[in-house]
């Protein structure tokens, strides 16, 4: 019986909810996990690569994060070839507001410019929604630094700390426990790799594991900036909070 | 002959523009707002045909009052007038406007800001500036007595400078001038400047009925 209302994404079933998209969700929950962390002066985003095989040649050095304009980025977990359509959307949305106010478009009305993208395919019919959670990390003159969640619903939240992926609830609640408002970047940074580290299924990190970005504002020219972790960096951060240890000795996280 | 100006102070826009509405050789009106407030912190001046003046500034009021809606963020002054040049551009290849303008602006941070626009979309940020026949002469004047930073009330001797230099130049120079300003305290009305006493915002004269139905008879 449950079929009948399994396999169509627009019709709601007799209890009022919307499968498809509710295993849209679960698709994501199974997906390498994503964690951003708002601070004073900036934010950071982390994720988890999940390397399917050795052979595998990375064609680049993030493949779970994207920069969307000079002042947004979003850390993605889900469907890749979902996402890639979506940030596609979004890059042409940023661009297109560019071109007709000479400014960034602000933070939050690019979030929901994509939002109404992915809400459209949970009510339209004999489309799939898509399988796709975002965490944006975004810099307005506005409102400041802004972290924001989306999921496959359409829905959207401003957040100081957020995890979608694997484990989110884990990651949240940890989140919840550690996160102090005011943080600077730096214990930002600190707070996603413990997260993660302690979220991820796989016993011992590393930079191959791992994904970290920042986006803060350079204080000599006012322009914000995205960067994203180099391996050998990011390997020594690890070391440095004390998540690997440096030597060939193992894993030890107390 | 239509003429509109403009001149950033210290912390302050002033726009002028006169009020005549002219067909041919006739004057329509003489008591015509030119300077529309679009919303809390920006005014636009505009001239050229009437009826597109009109059409286009309240299309472009009416979109930026849409985007504070819809975003609960104000557009700046500059992202408005690169938004009506866009509009403009846009039209020009369909269905033109004839319209020039200047659009006045106060921003929270960035302080007063002043932009011009022509009829084929050019646009400029110009700390003074005028449109249209006046602007021949209010250029000059403007050339030899604006200076930065100045205060209203001298903002207004300049602003009375120009219309005066406009009446005693210009053929057919325009019956009245309004002047509107923009500062950190929102957009609003200054002054009229006219030949006769302010309008009043009564009704228009009612023809004598005794006239009228006389006449009528006459015609039938």
């Amino acid at each position: 019986m449950s079929r009948r209302y399994d396999s169509r994404t627009t019709i709601f079933s007799p209890e009022g909810r919307l499968y498809q998209v509710e295993y849209a969700m679960e698709a994501i929950s199974n997906a390498g996990a994503a964690i951003g962390v708002l601070a004073r002066d900036g934010v950071v985003l982390a994720a988890e690569k999940r390397v399917t095989s050795k052979l595998l040649a990375a064609s680049r050095s993030t493949e779970k994060m994207y920069k969307i304009d000079g002042h947004v980025a979003a850390a993605v977990a889900g469907i890749m070839a979902d996402a890639n359509i979506l940030i596609n959307t979004a890059r042409v949305a940023a661009q297109g507001y560019t071109l007709s106010y000479q400014e960034p478009m602000p933070v939050e009305q690019l979030v929901r410019s994509l939002c109404d993208t992915k809400q459209g395919y949970t009510q339209f019919g004999g489309l799939r929604p898509f399988g796709v959670s975002f965490i944006f990390a975004g810099y307005d003159s506005s409102y400041g630094f802004q972290l924001y969640m989306s999921d496959p619903s359409g829905n959207y939240g401003g957040w100081k700390a957020g995890a979608i992926g694997a484990n989110n609830q884990a990651a949240q609640s940890m989140l919840k426990q550690d996160y102090k408002d005011e943080i600077t970047r730096e214990e930002a940074v600190a707070l996603a790799l413990k997260v993660l580290s302690k979220t991820m299924d796989s016993t011992s990190l590393s930079a191959e594991k791992l994904e970290l970005a920042e986006l803060y504002v350079v204080p000599e020219s006012g322009a914000v900036k995205y960067e994203v972790c180099s391996a050998a960096n990011l390997n020594k951060l690890l070391v440095k909070h004390g998540i690997t240890v440096a030597s060939s000795s193992g894993a030890d996280e107390s | 002959m239509e003429c509109i100006f403009g001149f950033v102070g210290d912390g302050f826009v002033i726009l002028g523009a006169d009020t005549s509405v002219v067909q041919s050789i006739v004057v329509q009106k003489t008591t015509e707002d030119k300077i529309l407030q679009l919303d809390s912190h920006k005014l636009m001046a505009t001239s050229g045909e009437a009826g597109d003046r009109v059409i286009f500034s309240e299309y472009i009021q009416k979109n930026i009052n849409l985007y504070n809606f819809r975003n609960g963020i104000p557009l700046s002054t500059a992202a408005a007038a690169s938004f009506t040049r866009n509009e403009l551009a846009v039209a020009l290849r369909k269905n033109p406007y004839y319209v020039n303008l200047m659009l006045g602006g106060f921003d929270k941070g960035k302080g007063p800001s002043l932009y011009f626009m022509d009829y084929i979309a050019t646009l400029h940020q110009l700390e003074k500036g005028a449109v249209g026949y006046g602007s021949y002469f209010v250029l000059s004047v403007m050339d030899k007595y604006f200076r930065k930073g100045m205060s209203v009330e001298e903002g207004m001797a300049l602003a009375d400078k120009c219309i005066a230099e406009i009446r005693k130049r210009l053929i057919a120079s325009p019956h009245s001038f309004v002047l509107k300003i923009v500062d950190k305290d929102g957009a609003r009305d200054l002054a009229w400047r006219s030949l006769e006493p302010a309008p009043s915002a009564g009704p228009p004269p009612v023809i004598n009925p005794g006239e009228a139905s006389t006449s009528m008879q006459v015609q039938g």
